[in-house]
């Protein structure tokens, strides 16, 4: 049956991608499009006093410039304003009032006949502000930080147990504030339809969550807008709420009665959304030989003064270790600056960075090797509610890792191994990541000339989510691929929730599996009442659909042609829609889980890092395409390098302003930081799950990523850097 | 970005007579850095003068034996140009180890030359800065400044100069050539940039009428014993922390001549003739790098982010200039330090 499923299918999309057929959000065109362009905020906090715009207004082609005085009206409560993954809080509201919250917050959008005259136009806008006295320093506002809801209740006594421990570990981690920097820049295209009908081509990861959010804002009829997104050229969560561009592009369409576009420059992009800046604080202990006592795991992250925005970062050793006595909090931080948001593995990604790094040096402690340490503290069992997991195959995935890394040949002494002079450092660390999935409708329309057309509004951010909905639906109607068309990234398809938290292949695939059985049932229906059928007896159970027939299971040579059932039902097509049940009665725990291996090489006298070698073995339930689920391994890895090596917001907190808010200076891996990356799957059957048994792949090659290089670095230099980026200087520090 | 007349002319005295019409005006080649600097409105032109057109675009052999390069030479050229390749291979390298792909072939001589600081106060017009706006006070002595300078600062201004090219053309000792409406004259490249002074907002000393036509290489290139290493936060694609090159004459063991020029430490590229002479006649060893270094480092002053590099800088100088004297120049495709 699975001709399609578990094979590297290559992108059913690639071609309209790579010949520009493939329309992203600022290439939809529309007559009489008029073009936006932003004036943001220069101060962090306090009000506008005046905006004069009458120079810009006097530039040739010009058409407007709205502002919060002159915007259309949009809704007064808080409610309103609340996506369906917003944070606790009350979200900000796009060009609402003369308050300014953040630094690089929209105060004007001017509007003009093309993008060019927008953006000098802008330039002309001149805005006096009454100044607030702010703060936008995490470690400034570090001791203001309040508790929020428990990840996870404390078991035993951590405290107590962590006194008593023979060998403890105790330090503070650092990550900065991170941005997602998707290659595409956010932009929305609002089409005028007549009648104040809108259809807006946004840049998100949930067409229905904009489409709600802003009939919400604008008080419109939900029949009057749609929100389409067909491609996204990267969002890594920052496309999971609504951004500002969406909600302006509507104003601006709104207040003129046309159509507009608004496309963001990458600075203003670092005025969205970004993973927030956290301080790490871990304490284990153990016994002698190792078996853990004691993890004690307290984040403190900043936050909006608006928003509390948290992930979890604190709880992820209930998923990996045993060990009686935990003691988890998360807090956060108050800054004036905007909402963070999620971020590829977002709490997992730097949390379990410092838990990772912290039982590297744990294991340097017990003078054991760090790979020993974690099947001495391996656990069958999730901690917390001490029950099975669906499946765990992480000794799998340390094994094969380690054997494909040759990591029985490291020399546990730091500083011992080199070639010539370069220091070499093998590290390694343990990734963990949830197995979600979510109610998703799917809709099947399977036409007599042996064609399907599959369809949910859920969205393909670039991680090929079309290419592995063709390959489900093409084996479970036994079609070939090339007969199997899908809509996505559509408001008015059937219902899907925002595309994230690498739920999606879970929740799609079983989805569309559960449709396609009512399409069997229906065709077996037919069967009933057809002359001398070889199924008459047969139960939709003994049948499944391949080759273009349905067939009997056990007897292969009883078979119809769909062709000819649908004939003789008189049936020109076949609608279904339908949802798989999401079930979860808790009595499992469901997570992927990864083992990084990495290797580093670090100049002597200079400095200079290198990461040239990295395995990275994870552990994903059932793999649907093993080409786009690679690719999200890889993709991984190279973010957890940038993660340890090279990303780092750097804000000067007197004017609380980024200054690195572009490419060239915000750093990234380029082609030169990219050496040898192996990355695999190991088999992981798992019959609990859900029906198909998937996982979902899209988070969990970054987490760990970072904390393996981290402690490779140690390994290599002696010298440990727990406040991320590692940098030339930072290995230098006393 | 603003507004801007353009004009394209296609001699260089018609190019010269439009700058010198137009205070406002500015020259553009490649557009790397000017464009980007319009787009943050750090530079808001009344007119481009678009001189990629301009005939300069040779590399010529000098009577001497030297070579001049036209202004316009793109980056990528020059780099694989093959009596660079063969003569001047540092020059060669030092281009390699700048930008990306994409931005050599885009980038001029000329503008190479005149690119400005990146510091990040300089880009962003709601900070106060010196460079930009005189007076306005300088952001970075207090503020980022892991990227700036720790020699030759003054209280105005920390900024760095961020060429790589330049590096190696101040330790080839090149020449400047410059037009101006009085005709054309010549600098040596040490008095080409300034240093910031209390006028920052001047990087060096062309005149705001003059175009840079050439540079011109003496005869010597020491082909055979050279070296650029840059250091920086990833292994390509960044700006210096600290770079040097390093040229050196050797007599058998011993350095006969010595040319040590650092990037990445100040508004200028930095060369100091006393650790050079310091190096002539010495033992090439580690002993006299690091003496010459020394030298080199004498007055240097870190700021809160940036002290590291005065370090970094003296373990840089002693590596490239052991990798000059051993024939075993950095390359710059492996990113393996030798
Ligand atoms: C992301 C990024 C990374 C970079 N990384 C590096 C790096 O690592 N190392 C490095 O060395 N450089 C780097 N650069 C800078 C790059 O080398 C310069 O932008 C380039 O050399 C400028 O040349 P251009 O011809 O494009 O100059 P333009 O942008 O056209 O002009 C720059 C300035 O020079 C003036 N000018 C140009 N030609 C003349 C002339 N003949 N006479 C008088 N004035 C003239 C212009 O008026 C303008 O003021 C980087 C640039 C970017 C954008
Ligand atoms: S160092 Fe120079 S360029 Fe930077 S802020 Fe200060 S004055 Fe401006």
């Amino acid at each position: 049956m699975a001709a399609y499923i578990g094979t590297p299918t290559s992108r059913i999309d690639g071609h309209a991608k790579v010949t520009g057929a493939a329309k992203y959000a600022a290439e939809f065109n529309a007559p009489g499009l008029a073009h936006a362009s932003l004036v943001t905020s220069t101060i962090t906090k306090g009000r506008i006093a005046k905006i004069d715009a009458s120079e810009a207004m006097r530039v040739a082609g010009v058409i407007d410039v709205i502002t919060h005085k002159n915007r259309p009206t949009m809704a007064s409560r808080d409610k309103a304003y609340k996506d369906d993954v917003a944070a606790e809080g009350s979200p900000y509201r796009p060009l609402y009032d003369d308050e300014i919250k953040f630094n690089g917050q929209p105060v004007a959008v001017v509007v003009a006949a093309d993008a060019d005259i927008a953006r000098f136009a802008a330039s002309l806008v001149r805005v006096e502000y009454i100044e607030d006295p702010f703060v936008t320093d995490l470690l400034e506002q570090r001791d203001t930080a309040h508790e929020v809801e428990r990840p996870s209740r404390p078991r035993g006594d951590a405290e107590a147990a962590f006194a008593a421990a023979e060998v403890r570990h105790e330090a503070d981690y650092f990550i900065p504030t991170e941005y997602h920097n998707p290659m595409e820049l956010f932009a929305t295209t609002v089409t005028w339809e007549g009648d104040g009908k809108l259809t807006v081509y946004d840049k998100t990861q949930g067409v229905q969550n904009v489409q709600r959010y802003l009939v919400s804002v604008f008080g419109m009829k939900p029949d009057d807008l749609k929100v389409v997104s067909p491609y996204v050229g990267g969002a890594f969560g920052s496309g999971l709420r609504p951004q500002f561009q969406v909600a302006l592009a509507v104003i601006a369409a709104r207040a003129l009665e046309r159509s507009v576009r608004l496309v963001l420059t990458r600075p203003q992009m670092y005025g969205l959304s970004y993973r927030p800046a956290t301080i790490e604080h871990l304490a284990l202990g153990a016994k002698a030989l190792g078996p853990l006592e004691a993890v004690m795991h307290e984040a403190i992250a900043q936050t909006s003064e608006y928003e509390d925005f948290n992930r979890n970062d604190v709880a992820w050793a209930d998923q990996l270790y045993k060990c009686g006595n935990t003691r988890y909090s998360h807090k956060l931080a108050k800054l004036d600056v905007s909402t963070p948001s999620d971020m590829r593995a977002p709490g997992a990604a730097s949390g379990v960075y410092a838990l990772e790094c912290a039982m590297d040096e744990l294991a340097v402690a017990l003078k054991m090797d760090p790979l020993q340490l974690r099947f001495v503290t391996y656990s069958d069992r999730e901690q917390n509610a001490d029950r099975p997991y669906s499946s765990k195959k992480l000794r799998e995935c340390y094994r094969q890792g380690a054997a494909a890394f040759g990591w029985e040949k490291r020399n546990p002494e730091p500083r011992s191994m080199r070639d010539g002079s370069e220091l070499v450092g093998w590290g390694m660390a343990t990734g963990v990541w949830e197995a979600l999935q979510m109610p998703l409708t799917v809709r099947i329309v399977m036409t007599a000339n042996g064609h399907a057309e599959v369809s949910s509004a859920t969205s393909d951010i670039g991680t090929g989510t079309y290419t592995i909905m063709a390959q489900v639906a093409a084996d479970m109607l036994g079609l070939p691929i090339d007969n199997v068309s899908i809509k996505l990234g559509d408001s008015t398809l059937s219902e899907s929730p925002v595309e994230g938290g690498s739920w999606l292949a879970a929740s799609v695939a079983n989805s569309i599996a559960t449709t396609a059985e009512a399409i069997r049932k229906t065709l077996l229906g037919v069967t009933k009442t057809m002359p001398d059928s070889p199924l008459a007896d047969a139960k939709p159970k003994d049948v499944m659909l391949a080759d273009g027939k349905i067939v009997s299971k056990k007897d292969a040579s009883r078979a119809i042609p769909i062709a000819d059932v649908m004939r003789a039902g008189k049936l020109d097509r076949i609608d279904q829609k339908a949802a798989a049940p999401v079930k979860d009665d808790g009595k499992y725990a469901r997570n992927t889980h990864s083992a990084v291996f990495v290797e580093v090489r670090v100049d002597e006298q200079i400095g200079v890092i290198r990461v040239t070698r990295v395995v990275s073995a994870a552990a994903a339930g059932r793999i649907l395409n093993t080409k786009t689920a690679h690719s999200q391994l890889l993709g991984g890895v190279v973010w957890g390098i940038g993660m340890a090596l090279h990303e780092e917001t750097l804000t000067d907190h007197r004017f609380g302003r980024i200054m690195n808010a572009n490419l060239g200076e915000y750093h990234m891996p380029v082609n030169a930081d990219i050496y040898d990356i192996n990355c695999f799957f190991v088999d992981e059957p798992d019959a609990t799950i859900n029906p198909m048994g998937i996982k979902g792949v899209g988070e969990i090659g970054i987490v760990g990523v970072a904390a393996a290089i981290a402690n490779a670095v140690y390994h290599a230099t002696g010298k440990r850097v727990r406040d991320l980026p590692i940098t030339i200087d930072k290995l230098r520090r006393d | 970005m603003i507004n801007f007349q353009y004009a394209r002319p296609n001699e260089v005295a018609d190019a010269v007579r439009q700058i010198a019409a137009d205070p406002r005006a500015r020259f553009i080649a490649g557009g790397t850095n000017l464009l980007d600097l319009m787009k943050s409105d750090v530079e808001q032109p009344s007119r481009l003068i678009d001189i990629s057109r301009l005939p300069l675009k040779s590399v010529e052999e000098t009577p001497d034996g030297g070579l001049r390069i036209g202004a316009l030479v793109p980056n990528t050229d020059l780099a694989y140009h093959p009596l660079v390749e063969s003569r001047y291979p540092l020059l060669a390298s030092a281009i390699m180890a700048g930008a990306s792909q994409q931005l050599r072939n885009m980038a001029s001589t000329g503008g190479n030359l005149m690119q400005r600081t990146r510091c990040y106060y300089f880009y962003d017009i709601a900070t106060p800065c010196n460079k930009r706006e005189p007076g306005s006070g300088c952001s970075a002595i207090e503020g980022l400044n892991r990227m700036h300078a720790i020699l030759g600062t003054s209280e105005s201004c920390i900024a760095v100069y961020p060429s790589d090219m330049s590096i190696a053309l101040a330790a080839l000792e090149a020449t400047v050539r410059v037009m101006g409406p009085g005709g054309e004259r010549t600098m040596a490249f040490a008095d080409f940039h300034r240093l910031p002074g209390d006028t920052p907002e001047r990087d060096n000393n062309l005149e705001p009428n003059e175009i840079i036509t050439a540079i011109e290489l003496p005869p010597q290139g020491f082909a055979k014993n050279h070296s650029y290493l840059k250091i920086r936060d990833r292994l390509s694609y960044a700006f210096a922390l600290v770079s040097v090159a390093a040229a050196l004459e050797m007599d058998g063991e011993a350095v006969k001549e010595a040319r040590l020029a650092l990037g990445g430490v100040a508004h200028k590229p930095w060369r100091v003739e006393a650790a050079e002479a310091a190096l002539a006649g010495q033992p090439a060893n580690e002993a006299s790098f690091a003496k010459a270094a020394d030298i080199v480092l004498s007055g240097a002053k870190g700021f809160e982010h940036n002290a590291f590099k005065i370090d970094l800088a003296r373990r840089a100088i002693i590596r490239t200039l052991t990798q000059a004297a051993n024939g075993t120049p950095q390359s710059q495709s492996s990113k393996k330090i030798r």
